[in-house]
């Protein structure tokens, strides 16, 4: 395999974008993240997007994105209906054919515009799931309580994840919801989706995230430090909730070994929990241990979860702690679909 | 910022998706409209609720016409439930606070997700037995279970009522009687407020003041039109406002002769062109009207008409007529085709 | 082409109908996926990897239906992924597909697109009105009816080329079982007759609205030597995009269908696509597409694709039979098209493709997509040997 690094990395969110379209809201993040990468057009080998319709309201929402690119003379590119961490997963496999050195990878969407919790409802079973409407929330809770059931834990753990990320989150720029939140005051909130309370449940974002990845020299040449991509992995599960051990993220632990993170000491892991719990859940299939690595120092999803882009803003919000040299080895993961069913999971490491 | 350019938006497919749900699926919404409720045997031995067409670890065939179907409940345990205190109106099963629960019937495997109406949170617990309580008018689909409610101990479920339909047949999933169940309606709407976008914002303000704005990026002399924000050839921000004529020429065109494709189009044949605006460098689309169809072509020169009430709309411009000005020479379009 | 070597060692494909009222949605993936599984020899557990396509999610009314269908794919505990590229979609998945064994990632991915338009309609999921975006009141043909209109003024076309297309393709499809249309009796007159729905686009210029999937199992090298039947080596793949407008775009002959093409026959080692290439099957929702597409895929000079087409060129007998299948005009379920296409002639490379197969002599064919405003492009050249280079 090619050594693919993470050499760039530029995001926005807020938690209601009435000011601009989604091409507006890309541009100024793609412009920001190539001023950063030091590497011109014409060098990006591959341009690879992720977004929703069903987030846009209508059909083809990645064309916009093609205007934000600017596409003339034209480009190599895709585009995924996932979140764009697998866009950067699909360009990490075209690097590692060799035609390609580099690859400019986005996610984008504009939560405000609609019911996001009710959108993603659209992704279940349209037979037998659909016309119950469980949102996102509701789903998730389900799974809140199986885990606490089963695992020990308390509301108090949940807790402490949700004022955690935001403490963490006041240094995190397109973070949409920080401050000195505490355990105790997350536990007087009343609950949403029993058991689940307000802060336990991500918060929205309008905005987008860019990733410019490089191979080897490429890499090396623009990049002090580059955050070497060491594995990258992602597996699906059965779509039913009711087949699933929703106690345990099979298809996360499945992941993270075939991406080595036991391989070595993990200093920090962005992870997409999207739900309190999820980054408990999380952290157990990855064989996280808390003692050593600092989970979610940006705030994670919980702070702002700008769908389709959320996934992808892990591996930046990793790799600048690389860059650094805050960390030397962190882990990055990505969720998709009700109740963690499809997760990927990367490796990514300084020299 | 003012709320006009804030739309409403919904998505609603008029009249609801159709769903084929093929052998499997039809069996199990058969036996819902029947008010049983079956599972299917995958080939380890499981009971598989709701049934598919696939082992669901496997994908192994399941449920095919050899399948091995098997009554379960009606009642079941609780397996995980979460608290549901605003519920959807429309969407949501019930109109009050509710549970949502993966429950495993009796004699199955796996766990159905369903409502429990229970009244409070304190109402349900895990492994708490619950049965299903049925519609009288069943269509065949998962909502012709109401709801679940809880079991007191040595309660004992209550059937499902003779199955009734309504007088005007509707209730009927696939309009027959007593066929299998081999389709499903879903109507649904997801609503959304979108809002213009700064570019747009610009070109829609232009129109309310009869001008059209167009757009250019600092480092190009090209000029769009109605612009989303960027010069597409590079991304850089169409910064730069640049006033457009509201005439131009015809570059290409077609004659439509289908009615109904739009609220707006016009009585048929009507023509649909691409417009290439004085001081413009990109194509507009637009109706040509004023003159017969056939005396359209290539190359014609054309103004705005304008409504005469101008807001911040497309509508504004209400069509474009022919100018009676020499054409415009192809040389001057050729590029934009 | 870079990477490792890769090659279709199965292909399943639904029958496309305007409705397949038989089936679910799983139900319908499933049969062309199974197909190919058999084709290939192989089960659900050979499979390490499966990629989805389809057009907008929209046109089924579920999003993201990768989540929902990975159960019904085989694809538990193993990576899934779902491509939306418009209506290039279809070729563009099996590119993400078959990139997943060039980069030495995967062994044997399966690959699988659909669309189930029957659920609800094609003309409302492709022009949803959205706010502030000026109003479409002309529909799919509106937007292309006037580039083929350009094409004619630009080439000198005669009218009668598009209905040659629609009469041939639709005769070729009457030897082609899972073809959607089989019109017994087609000829020139019965397309002449036709509706005129967007002139110069007639009724039978058009394509149907479909229900159905295509399946493709792609494997490395060791697994392409070790099948038992034959298989198509794939010996190029390209994709481009460009802007649905911008200053002096040639919207007839778009540059990203030519850049594209370019680098696929550089990678090919193809410099003269009409002799090198035995036949192509070629993305032609409306009849005019086939003479357009001859020039921009550079099987001759610009202006003169009419002329190949009027001589009968692409026929089945001709010299460079385009659509033997009866192509995008005789069967349209929107995400799955373009992977037909690339289906087709690994069928024809494999001389697998029944009462429709061309002669082979290069034994090497082209498959291509494309979509959104003439804008998004894919293709692949396929060929019966292993590439040399």
């Amino acid at each position: 395999m090619r050594d693919v690094g993470v050499i760039s990395f530029a995001a926005s969110g807020v938690d209601r974008d009435a000011d601009h379209n989604e091409v507006e809201i890309i541009v100024p993040v793609i412009r920001q993240a190539m001023a950063d990468s030091g590497l011109t057009k014409p060098e990006i080998g591959f341009v690879c997007s992720g977004s929703l319709d069903y987030l846009f309201g209508g059909p083809f929402a990645f064309v916009a994105g093609v205007d934000a690119v600017g596409a003339v003379p034209p480009i190599r590119e895709s585009h995924v209906e996932m979140d764009a961490a697998w866009a950067l997963y699909e360009a990490w496999t075209y690097i590692q054919t060799g035609e390609i050195d580099t690859a400019l990878i986005y996610g984008f969407s504009k939560g405000s515009i609609g019911d996001v919790h009710e959108i993603l409802t659209m992704q279940t079973d349209p037979y037998n799931v659909l016309p119950l409407w469980p949102s996102a929330t509701d789903m998730a809770a389900l799974q809140a309580r199986a885990y606490l059931e089963a695992s020990g834990r308390t509301e108090r753990d949940l807790a402490e994840v949700a004022a955690r990320s935001q403490v963490n989150a006041k240094a995190t720029p397109y973070a949409t919801r920080s401050g000195d939140a505490t355990v105790d005051a997350v536990l007087a909130q009343p609950k949403v989706a029993d058991p689940l309370r307000a802060a336990d449940v991500f918060a929205g974002s309008d905005g987008a995230a860019v990733i410019i990845i490089a191979a080897d020299d490429v890499a090396r040449r623009v990049c002090k430090r580059p955050a070497w991509i060491r594995g990258i992995e992602h597996r699906i599960e059965a779509h039913s909730l009711g087949v699933r051990d929703l106690t345990r993220s099979e298809s996360t632990a499945l992941a993270g070994a075939a991406a080595g993170v036991a391989d070595g000491k993990v200093d920090i892991a962005e992870l997409h929990a999207q739900f309190s719990h999820e980054e408990l859940i999380l952290a157990e299939a990855l064989g996280l241990d808390a003692a050593a690595t600092s989970i979610n120092p940006s705030g994670g999803a919980l702070a702002g979860n700008c769908l389709m882009a959320a996934g992808l803003q892990r591996f930046g919000e990793a790799a600048q702690r690389i860059w650094s040299g805050d960390a030397d080895r962190a882990v990055v993961h990505a969720t998709s679909g009700p109740c963690l069913q499809h997760n990927l999971v990367a490796v990514l490491e300084g020299e | 910022m003012s709320e006009t350019f804030v739309a409403e938006h919904a998505l609603e497919y008029p009249g609801g998706y159709t769903r084929s749900v093929g052998p499997v699926i039809g069996r199990f919404l058969t036996g819902l409209r029947d008010g049983r409720i079956e599972g299917v045997r995958a080939r380890d031995g499981r009971v598989i609720v709701p049934p598919t067409e696939y082992d669901p670890v496997t994908s192994d065939e399941i449920g095919g016409d050899d399948g091995d179907w098997v009554d379960v409940g009606p009642a079941g345990r609780v397996v995980t439930w979460s608290w549901v205190a605003n519920p959807r109106v429309g969407k949501h099963p019930l109109d009050r606070p509710f549970a949502f629960a993966l429950i495993r019937l009796d004699g199955a495997d796996t766990a159905l997700l369903h409502a429990v109406d229970c009244g409070s949170p304190d109402g349900i617990v895990t492994g708490a037995r619950v049965a299903p309580r049925w519609r009288a008018e069943r269509v065949g689909k998962i909502t012709d279970i109401e709801c679940f409610t809880v079991l007191a101990d040595g309660e004992q479920p209550v059937a499902a009522t003779p199955r009734h339909v309504a007088a005007d047949g509707a209730g009927d999933a696939d309009g027959t009687d007593e066929g299998a169940v081999t389709s499903m309606n879903s109507a649904f709407r997801l609503e959304y407020r979108i809002p213009a976008g700064a570019a747009t914002r610009r070109y829609l303000n232009g129109l309310a003041e009869g001008r059209i704005v167009g757009g250019r990026a600092p480092s190009s002399t090209e000029v769009y039109a109605a612009s989303r924000g960027t010069d597409p050839k590079t991304g850089e921000p169409t910064s730069i406002e640049v006033e457009i004529s509201d005439a131009g020429c015809v570059t290409t065109y077609c004659v439509v002769n289908i009615p109904g494709l739009s609220e707006l189009a016009p009585e048929i044949p009507y023509v649909s062109a691409q417009i290439l605006l004085d001081g413009a460098d990109n194509m507009m689309f637009g109706l040509i009207r004023g003159c017969p169809v056939e005396d359209v072509h290539m190359g014609m020169r054309v103004k705005a008409k304008w409504a005469d009430e101008l807001k911040p709309d497309h509508r504004s411009i209400l069509h474009w007529e022919p100018t009676g000005e020499p054409d415009a020479p192809y040389e001057h379009y050729k590029d934009n085709l | 082409m870079g990477g490792q070597l890769a090659a279709v060692v199965g292909v399943g494909q639904t029958k496309h109908r305007s409705s397949r009222k038989d089936v679910s949605m799983a139900g319908l993936v499933r049969e062309a996926a199974q197909e190919a599984l058999a084709d290939a020899g192989m089960t659900w557990s050979d499979i390490d990897a499966v990629v989805i396509g389809k057009a907008p999610d929209m046109f089924e009314g579920i999003a993201m239906p990768e989540l929902y269908l990975a159960d019904a794919l085989g694809a538990v505990g193993k990576p899934m992924m779902r491509v939306h590229t418009a209506g290039s979609v279809g070729g563009s998945t099996a590119i993400v597909a078959t990139k997943l064994v060039t980069s030495g990632v995967h062994r044997r991915v399966l690959t699988v697109s659909y669309e189930k338009q029957s659920e609800s309609n094609a003309t409302w999921g492709l022009s949803v009105p959205m706010p502030f975006q000026a109003p479409l009141v002309a529909g799919a043909g509106g937007f292309f009816a006037p580039l083929i209109r350009a094409y004619m003024h630009r080439s000198g076309a005669p009218r009668h080329i598009g209905h040659l297309v629609a009469v041939k393709d639709r005769r070729a499809a009457l030897r082609n079982p899972k073809a959607h249309l089989h019109i017994p009796d087609i000829d020139l007159k019965m397309v002449e007759e036709s509706f005129m729905l967007w002139d110069p686009i007639r009724y039978l210029d058009t394509c149907p609205s479909s229900d159905g999937a295509m399946a493709l199992v792609i494997g490395n090298e060791e697994v392409a030597d070790a099948s038992e039947g034959p298989v198509a080596w794939v010996h190029g793949m390209a994709m481009r995009s460009e802007p649905t407008m911008f200053a002096k775009r040639d919207q007839v002959n778009p540059l990203a269908g030519r850049a594209c093409a370019k680098d696929l026959y550089t990678q090919a080692g193809v410099t003269n696509p009409r002799e090198d290439f035995d036949c192509a099957e070629v993305y032609v929702p409306f009849s005019w597409f086939e003479p357009m597409w001859l020039e921009n895929l550079g099987f001759c000079a610009e202006g003169d694709g009419w002329k190949l087409t009027e001589a009968g060129a692409t026929a089945p007998d001709g010299d460079i039979p385009w659509n033997p299948s009866g192509g995008v005009l005789s069967s349209n379920p929107i995400g799955a098209s373009g992977m037909v296409r690339f289906g087709e002639v690994a069928q024809q490379v494999r001389h697998r493709a029944g009462d429709y197969q061309v002669e082979m002599k290069t034994g090497r064919a082209l498959g291509h997509a494309y979509g959104g405003g003439s804008q998004f492009f894919s293709m692949w050249v396929v060929g019966s040997d292993k590439p040399t280079s």
